[in-house]
């Protein structure tokens, strides 16, 4: 019983980091931004959406500074 | 966990720590294993986040879970957004990590692995994660506003001007700088140049697909991107075979220089989408992924470091980089202990996204200290080589000569056991032509990365597989920067002749575009060329320049922390950013000083001038060279002034609010109560 309420625990944990981890990526990468363009105006992913969502942070990323 | 189960597994991190730290400086004479450095590293971070920045946090800072941070009161959607705090921590720190924790640490091994690990674990504790967790907070607190505006407002105006001047010489200086790293790295290798060049098409392939193929599917098209690198890796294997087709792969410096400033200029003047992004994209994908493989090797192996801890180059005499120890070795390794450039993170994108104020200690101090982790694994590939061979990589031929045997009797002559026949097969190992004066530490650290690697995965087959994937990492790193750096810096241009001339400020306006990204590529084209055109290799005077200027922007940075510190009634504890400001004048002055008046034309920029001068020879090289020697000997003697007189508005400022002729007044946004207080962390 206590292997398995261990292995339960784990489990959970391993869930809960991958899915922290998930979304880490989808923010580095823009898709949450993005997701939240779409939440934000309404609208379905298309072209003309991920266009107006790349008009929309051309300035933010264009100013992204970089590190050394 | 029980409070004294507590305290006793802190007390066996602190004396496994001092072991390690104990082991790493007193061993002379034998091998260390390289886990001796990752445990120092480990051991020092835990105890640094866990104690340290708990006291910056609790007393210095008082901070207050129930402010609101701006992510909360500006929320819109955009760039203001409240974000768990793991996904902040992992935004932040592929934001700060670049190519300097690796380049820095690997150069500064020429005086051994001691000297550079201990500044990096002693900076990034005291000063690099402080510096990082303070501006990040301080701009919390003003709705994420920027380091040149945060010393506008509480330094005075002077210091805000000075402050931009600062940080666009620093951009431009920094991507020179980088830029003759990649063009050292890609010089005569067809194989590293044509992988190089497919990640432009590839790039351009991720835009076209994100845009239009699959709108906004980003990761999917970075593992798409990926795996057409690693094809580009493969196909540049049979590219450097194929006689006919290497010869349109292989390009002498000056031509690549010529090359990749031309880059700059196009990806600066591009629509971000077609290039900038998808290149960032796919460089943080792999920089993320290469960087865990990296720690995993570095565990599975568990490497001897070959390089002692000392060699007899702390006396100044170094092949990589002229002088000594101090204050070479501090300004040499800046972002894995302190980089100035980090304060420009932590004041831009991270603090709009940070969700309670309680936060920026794990994202701020926390990413540093993994940051600073990077720069020990970058230690580590740099000192498992056989000293000679990393000198025989590391050093120009100006010191040690052109051909190959001349060079390696020179090495020898150090005391450091490598051969001509040796260097060949490791150059054939890992499919190139010479590996001799492959400076700009690249071509070492890709060697010693992968040999980790090839000693974990694959074995000596795949070496040269595992070499050109690390000078691709690297290199593509390296090119990320130097279109987001290019980029940036016009923007910064419009934004400062925009109050000249209006219509140089649109920055959607072409010929405004095409004029400020040509004034920025040229400014830090100029470095490259006269790095390529340097004798003794460009990265001896570049690096350092680009050091100096780095700290000095990090004196800046901390200048303007100690000033909210003691305006906030907390001058008591204005030590935590004081002392690492202290230590930093010291450094980057002392430094300064050397670069511009030392005696030894090796270090000094005006005796190399005027040795050139009495040598002679007359012509255009050499009056080049002259004037190159001038120039970076003024850009220096600016920047040092320029922070200088940061440093005495600031004093100015210190002393009218201590003797109380100033009220301690800071310009923080209006205290709101969040609405989140329930919310756990």
């Amino acid at each position: 019983m206590r292997v398995s309420g261990n292995a339960d625990r784990f489990l959970r944990q391993a869930g809960r980091a991958l899915g922290v981890m998930r979304s880490v990526l989808r923010e580095i990468f823009d898709e949450s931004a993005y997701a939240r363009f779409l939440e934000r105006n309404k609208v379905e992913s298309s072209r003309a959406a991920y266009a107006g969502f790349l008009r929309e942070c051309e300035g933010i990323r264009a100013r992204r500074t970089r590190c050394c | 966990m029980p409070k004294p189960v507590r305290a006793l597994v802190w007390a066996g991190v602190a004396v496994l720590g001092a072991l390690a730290v104990a082991t790493i400086a007193f061993h002379r004479g034998e091998q260390i294993n390289a886990m001796w450095l990752v445990i120092a590293a480990a051991c020092s971070y835990a105890l640094g986040y866990r104690f340290y920045s708990k006291f910056v946090a609790a007393k210095v800072l008082a901070l207050d879970a129930l402010r609101a941070t701006p992510a909360e009161r500006l929320e819109n959607g955009r760039d203001f957004v409240r974000t768990n705090k793991w996904v902040v921590f992992g935004h932040h720190f592929a934001a700060i990590a670049g190519p300097g924790p690796l380049v820095g640490p690997v150069l500064a091994a020429q005086f051994g692995y001691l000297p550079g690990t201990v500044w990096i674990l002693a900076g990034a504790v005291f000063a690099g994660c402080v510096q990082d967790f303070v501006i990040l907070l301080f701009s919390v607190r003003r709705d994420g506003k920027s380091l040149t505006e945060m010393a506008r407002d509480e330094i005075g105006k002077v210091g805000g001007f000075v402050a931009y001047l600062a940080v666009l010489s620093i951009i431009v200086i920094l991507l020179g700088a980088v830029a003759l790293i990649v063009v050292n790295a890609l010089k005569s290798s067809p194989w590293a140049t044509f992988t190089i060049a497919m990640t432009i098409p590839i790039a351009f392939l991720m835009g076209v697909y994100l845009r239009y193929l699959r709108p906004g599917k980003v990761l999917e098209s970075s593992v798409l991107g990926f795996g057409l690198v690693l094809a580009a890796i493969f196909g540049g294997q049979w590219v450097a075979q194929e006689a006919e087709l290497a010869r349109y792969f292989t390009f002498s410096a000056p031509t690549l220089a010529l090359m990749i400033i031309a880059y700059g200029f196009a990806a600066s003047a591009l629509p971000v989408w077609l290039l900038l992004a998808p290149r960032d994209y796919l460089s943080t994908f792999v920089k993320l992924g290469t960087i865990a493989l990296l720690a995993v090797g570095i565990v599975a192996v568990r490497p001897l470091l070959h390089m002692p801890a000392l060699t007899r180059f702390i006396d100044g005499t170094g092949p990589v980089f002229a002088g000594n120890v101090f204050p070479f070795a501090f300004i040499t390794i800046a972002c894995g202990a302190i980089s100035g450039f980090h304060s420009l993170i932590a004041s831009g994108t991270t603090p709009k996204l940070i969700a309670r104020e309680t936060q920026t200690r794990m994202v701020g101090y926390g990413a540093m200290a993994a940051e600073s982790l990077v720069a020990i694994m970058a230690t580590i590939a740099a000192c498992v080589l056989q000293p000679g061979v990393y000198f025989a990589i590391n050093s120009p031929a100006g010191i040690v000569g052109q051909a190959p045997e001349a060079a390696a009797s020179t090495i020898r002559s150090w005391g450091f056991t490598v051969t001509a026949a040796e260097m060949s097969q490791l150059a054939h190992a890992v499919g190139e032509q010479t590996l001799f004066n492959r400076t700009g530490g690249a071509p070492a650290f890709a060697v010693g990365m992968a040999s980790i690697f090839s000693d974990s995965l694959g074995g000596q087959v795949v070496m040269a597989i595992w070499y050109h994937f690390a000078i691709m990492f690297e290199a593509l790193f390296i090119l990320t920067i130097l279109d987001a750096g290019t980029r940036v810096g016009r923007f910064m241009v419009q934004d400062a002749l925009g109050h000249i001339w209006k219509p140089i400020g649109r920055t959607s306006w072409y010929p405004s575009i095409v004029a400020t990204s040509a004034l920025i590529a040229g400014a830090w084209g100029c470095f490259v060329w006269q790095g390529v055109r340097d004798p003794l290799g460009g990265i001896n005077s570049l690096w350092p320049l680009f050091g100096i200027s780095n700290q000095l922007l990090a004196t800046v940075a901390l200048c303007v922390a100690t000033t909210i510190i003691i305006k906030m009634g907390r001058g008591r504890y204005a030590a935590v950013t004081l002392a690492p400001l202290l230590w930093l004048v010291t450094v980057t002055f002392t430094a300064s000083y050397h670069k511009i008046w030392d005696a030894n034309p090796r270090i000094g920029f005006l005796a190399h001038a005027t040795q050139l001068a009495a040598s002679g020879s007359s012509g255009g090289a050499t009056a080049r060279l002259i004037f190159n020697d001038r120039l970076d000997a003024g850009v220096t003697f600016a920047l040092v002034v320029m922070v200088a007189v940061i440093l005495v508005e600031s004093a100015l400022e210190w002393s009218r609010v201590w003797s109380g002729r100033q009220a301690a007044e800071v310009r923080e946004a209006a205290f709101v109560t969040t609405r989140f207080a329930k919310e756990q962390g």
